[in-house]
Formats: C-alpha cells, structure tokens, sequence
C-alpha cells in the first residue's frame, strides 16, 4: 500500500491493541504506550526500503540451498506419556485447556 | 607451564587421545574454573558437573580400553541454552518455557557428544536469542570478561563469555543477525556461523527459521574448524539442513590461501565506526595484504538496508514461530477463566519486554495492509542483498569488515532505546540474510576491549573462509586472554 513519496505508516495505542490481539498478547497499559512509541521509531528508520526499486524483483523466503528430504518411512515417534509430561494440566492422555465457549 | 583451562580443544584432543592426560582431569580442571569466575561473570544457567564427570570417566574407560578417540575426545563445551539435550531443561533465557525438559537431543549437540566432547553446562543468553547483549535474559545479564561493566554483546553472551574466560574451550551458539559473530567479537574470542543449511537446526528453539543457523565459539580459528567439522552434515530431521559434503574444515584451514582478494565495502564503513575499531580493522587488512592477499573495493550497495530488511524478516518468522507458546503444551500457563484469556495471560508473564516488541513488530508486517509495504518488500531487498553479494564475489573471494560499530558497550546504554541496539547488528545482519558463512576473529583492541574482524565467503566455502581466518590470525599473532 505504501510507494515512494507516500506518508509512512504511523503506529498508534490502537496499531499495537490490534497487532496484540492478533498475537494473542494481553498488554499492560504502559506496556501498549511504550510499544506504540518503539513501533512507530522502527517502522520510520525502516521506510528506507520504500525508496528502492523492487520491481520485477522475486521475494527471498530462505536460502536453504540444497535441501535433503528423508525416506517416507514408519518410525517410532515420541511415546504419548513422555511428551504429556511436559503438559502444564493434562489428564486422560489429553492436554487439558481451559473452555473455548463462553457460559 | 600453561593451565589446563587455556588448552585449546585441538591440545586437549591431542593429549587426551595419547593418554598424557584424563577427561576427567580436563573436565574438574574446567569445572574449577567454572568455581573460580563464574560468580563473577554470571554466563551459565545450569551447571551439569556430575554429568560431565561422569562422562569424561566413561570416555577415559573407553580410551584405556583401547577404543580410538574421537575428533573432540574429551573437549570441554558449554551449550547455548537454545539447543535441546534430553532431559536436562531448556530455558531459552525466558520464563514461558520454566520447567520445560526436551524429549529429544539437538543433531548438533547429539553429533558434539557423540564425538567425546563433553558438556559442562548450558550458557546465558537473550531470552530467544533477541538481542545483541545478553541483558534480555529473564535469569541473569552476564558480563564481559574484560570488562565486567560491559556487555559480553548477545544473543549468545554466556557462550562467547565462557570461551573467553576458560571455563570451555568450545561453545556452541546460535546465529540468526550475528548472535555467534557479534558476542565473539566483544569477548574477543572466534565465532563461525556457517552457511545457512550446513547445520541441522533439529532440537533448536527457532527464532526465525530462514535465518537461525547454528556455529561454534572457540579461542583459535582451528579449534572452530574442527567443531565445524562434527556438527555440520545433513539431518534426516531437518530437510533444511544441506546435503553438501563436509571437509576436513580443520585440515584445510591450515593450508595458506592462494591468491586471495579480499573485497572490503569502503563506502559502507564510511560513517558510524568507532576510531579504535576501524583502526584495528585497517591494521587486520594490512596483514592479510602483508600475507600475499590483495584488497580490493566492492559495492554491495544494499547494505543500508540490511537491518530494516532483517527486523521486518526476522521479527515476522518470529512472530509466527512463537505463536506455539501458548501455555497449552508445555511451559508456563497463567490461569484464566477462558482459553483466550489463558493465551494472553500465559504470554504476557511469560515474555520478556524484546521479545513482545519482536512478536508486535513482527505481526504487524505480516498484517493485512502492511503486507505488501513491509514484509514482502523486505523480501525483496533480501533478494537484492543476496545479489550484492554475489556480484561481490565475482571479484573477491572472502568480504571483510568490522565485525561490529563499536567495541562492547557498557551494562544498561542500549536497553531503553531498541534501535540502537538493533543497529548495533549492522554488520552481521546482511550475511544472515544472504545465508552465506561468516566468522568473526579477534583482530586486537581498542581502549582495551577486544575488536574483531568480521570475513564472509560464498556459500558453503567455509574452507576459504578459514583459511583467510586462519592466515589472518598467525599473521597477527594475538593469542588475547582477558585480565580475570
């Protein structure tokens, strides 16, 4: 959405409030103020990249050269029970959580 | 006569495996180092003496019983507190994951072990290897061995600080903008971080998974080479990990370099290097030049926008990768009435103040609406950084610059203003994102604290980029230990 010569994005309280509920993080207020001022400080230095030309430019998602991809054999997993150790609350071989639905 | 804990891991190989000393005289000679200036240095976050003692004995047994030693038979190793080793906890330098034990071995760790090292403890670092001075750790901020207030520089500051002092001879760290170059450079000790798929990321917490790359710390070139030699290698467990044969890094790094040009970007070192540091770079570049090398001038024009490119990146693979700590699995959980509640309620005691910045920066470039703008732009430039190099070493076969602006910087200066540290990374990030290798060696220092020398190869030629390391330091002659 951004060219060059378009005004940069400013992030706000509210930019950090809808980024944190994406994220699921539950932010203090001094935390969602701190945050606002800190995001909108970085976004501002990196404007820099608006300036360049990227047109015709593939993106870079890795530089996983040459990759190795194992035989699609059965192997013996982590046993249920090893990893439930590790589980805050589980029970009955599950991992329990608190209710998704309200009421 | 030297003490043990100045051995250098090829010397402790070396006697260990014609029996003129035990592993466990090694390992108790470490461990008494350990006693002597960890309360001090404050670099582990959990000691494992009885079991490096009892490994060190079963190595002796086996070596008396006539089997041959291995290549890092009975070399002493701390572990960056990122890479899992079964049953003991990994932290990661935060709360969210307290009490959390690994069902499984890091491949690299796996590989250290099966080779006869022995590890001694897990080392301090930024809480999810985000940060540039170990101060983001929920546990403890460690110091610098040669200045014990400074920064040992991070994410792997416990790692870098613990070579630097002797309590290890190696360490492994992990790499993701310059977390192995950048610490190693401010403890003055050497940092590899290999090309990106030569070692299996499999049992590493992932920080940002297209950069993240594992590498060892080590007091000589040499000594790096020959840890590279064992961790590197496929993994059935990582299809990311690089089905590229390994050498004998430590064999070849000790053949002098042919020819070498070495390619330094004079316009990108223009503005923002300390006097001390950029004298002591001119000083590294004269003695490569006096070892039979030629410098050269390249453009890599991009490099300005190497840590915007690397924030948008990083923080975005970030964001995504740590969305698994949610409290419902493993780690900590803060208890709420509904299971959002319980999410944000675990995350936010469970962070650390960098790392909620990372996950919020990093959300906010994948968002809709900034998508474009940001994250599939920096994309892009990644692109053209990955480009820079390679028309750089069409006239160069290694690059060379600082490693870092400055020398290590003092306990607190960069904690309450983000970008600052962030561009304390300026030289280390374009590598990580060109997925190239890149070392740092020390190359003397600067009102007292130690410079280092930054070179970067093509991929997967680690072998020029030892070799270059390797001419480099015998030409300097340095052998720098800290006033401990």
């Amino acid at each position: 959405m951004n060219s060059p010569g378009q005004p940069m994005a400013r992030a706000t309280v509210a930019t950090v409030d809808h980024v944190a509920r994406l994220a699921r993080l539950s932010l203090s207020d001094e935390e969602r103020e701190t945050f606002a001022r800190q995001l909108d400080q970085i976004l501002a230095y990196a404007e820099s990249i608006q300036t360049l030309d990227t047109a015709g430019v593939e993106p870079m998602s890795h530089a996983a050269a040459r990759q190795s991809f194992r035989d699609d054999v059965v192997r013996p997993g982590l046993l249920r029970a090893t990893v439930l150790e590790g589980a805050p609350d589980a029970a009955e071989g599950l991992f329990r959580a608190p209710r998704i639905l309200a009421g | 006569m030297t003490p043990l804990f100045r051995l250098s891991a090829t010397e402790i190989r070396r006697r260990v495996a014609d029996r003129s000393l035990s592993a466990e005289e090694v390992t108790r000679a470490h461990l008494d180092r350990v006693g002597a200036v960890e309360p001090r240095l404050d670099t582990l976050l959990l000691p494992l003496a009885d079991r490096a003692l009892d490994r060190a004995r079963r190595l002796d047994q086996a070596l008396a019983s006539g089997e041959p030693a291995p290549a890092l038979a009975g070399v002493p190793v701390v572990l960056k507190d990122v890479l899992d080793l079964e049953g003991v906890p990994t932290t990661c330098g935060s709360r969210i994951l307290e009490g959390y034990r690994p069902p499984f071995t890091a491949t690299a760790v796996e590989r250290l072990e099966a080779a006869g090292a022995i590890v001694l403890a897990k080392a301090n670092m930024d809480e999810f290897a985000m940060g540039s001075s170990t101060e983001n750790s929920a546990y403890k901020k460690t110091r610098n061995p040669w200045d014990l207030e400074r920064v040992p520089g991070g994410s792997s500051g416990g790692s870098a600080a613990a070579v630097a002092a002797g309590m290890a001879a190696l360490a492994l760290g992990t790499d993701t903008g310059g977390s192995i170059r950048q610490p190693a450079a401010l403890c003055g000790v050497v940092g590899l971080k290999p090309t990106y798929g030569r070692v299996s990321r499999y049992g590493v917490v992932a920080f940002a998974s297209s950069l993240d790359q594992v590498g060892p710390l080590a007091r000589t070139v040499e000594d790096a080479a020959l840890a590279a030699s064992v961790i590197c290698g496929p993994d059935p467990c990582d299809a990311t990990s690089a089905a590229v044969e390994v050498p004998d890094f430590a064999a070849a790094s000790a053949q002098a370099p042919r020819g070498l040009r070495v390619g330094v970007p004079w316009r990108f070192l223009e503005e923002g290097v300390e006097a001390g540091t950029m004298d002591a770079f001119r000083r590294s570049l004269a003695l490569l030049e006096g070892a039979g090398a030629r410098i050269v001038d390249v453009a890599l024009p991009h490099l300005p926008h190497a840590v915007a490119t690397y924030y948008i990146v990083a923080t975005a693979e970030a964001s995504s990768n740590l969305a698994r700590f949610d409290g419902v699995r493993y780690g900590l959980r803060r208890p709420a009435p509904d299971l959002l509640g319980m999410y944000g309620q675990s995350r936010d005691h469970g962070f650390g103040p960098e790392v909620k910045r990372r996950i919020i920066l990093g959300t906010f470039v994948l968002s809709t609406g900034y998508y474009d703008a940001y994250y599939l732009r920096a994309q892009k430039v990644r692109t053209l950084i990955r480009r820079d190099f390679e028309q750089a070493f069409a006239s160069c076969d290694v690059v060379a610059t600082p490693t870092t602006p400055t020398p290590a910087f003092r306990l607190g200066e960069k904690t309450e203003d983000p970008l600052q540290m962030y561009l304390a990374d300026i030289f280390t990030v374009p590598a990580s994102l060109a997925g190239i290798p890149a070392i740092s060696v020390p190359c003397g220092l600067a009102s007292g604290l130690p410079v280092g020398l930054q070179l970067l190869a093509r991929p997967f030629d680690e072998t020029t980029l030892l070799q270059a390391a390797h001419a480099y330091e015998a030409a300097a002659g340095l052998g720098l230990s800290p006033p401990l």
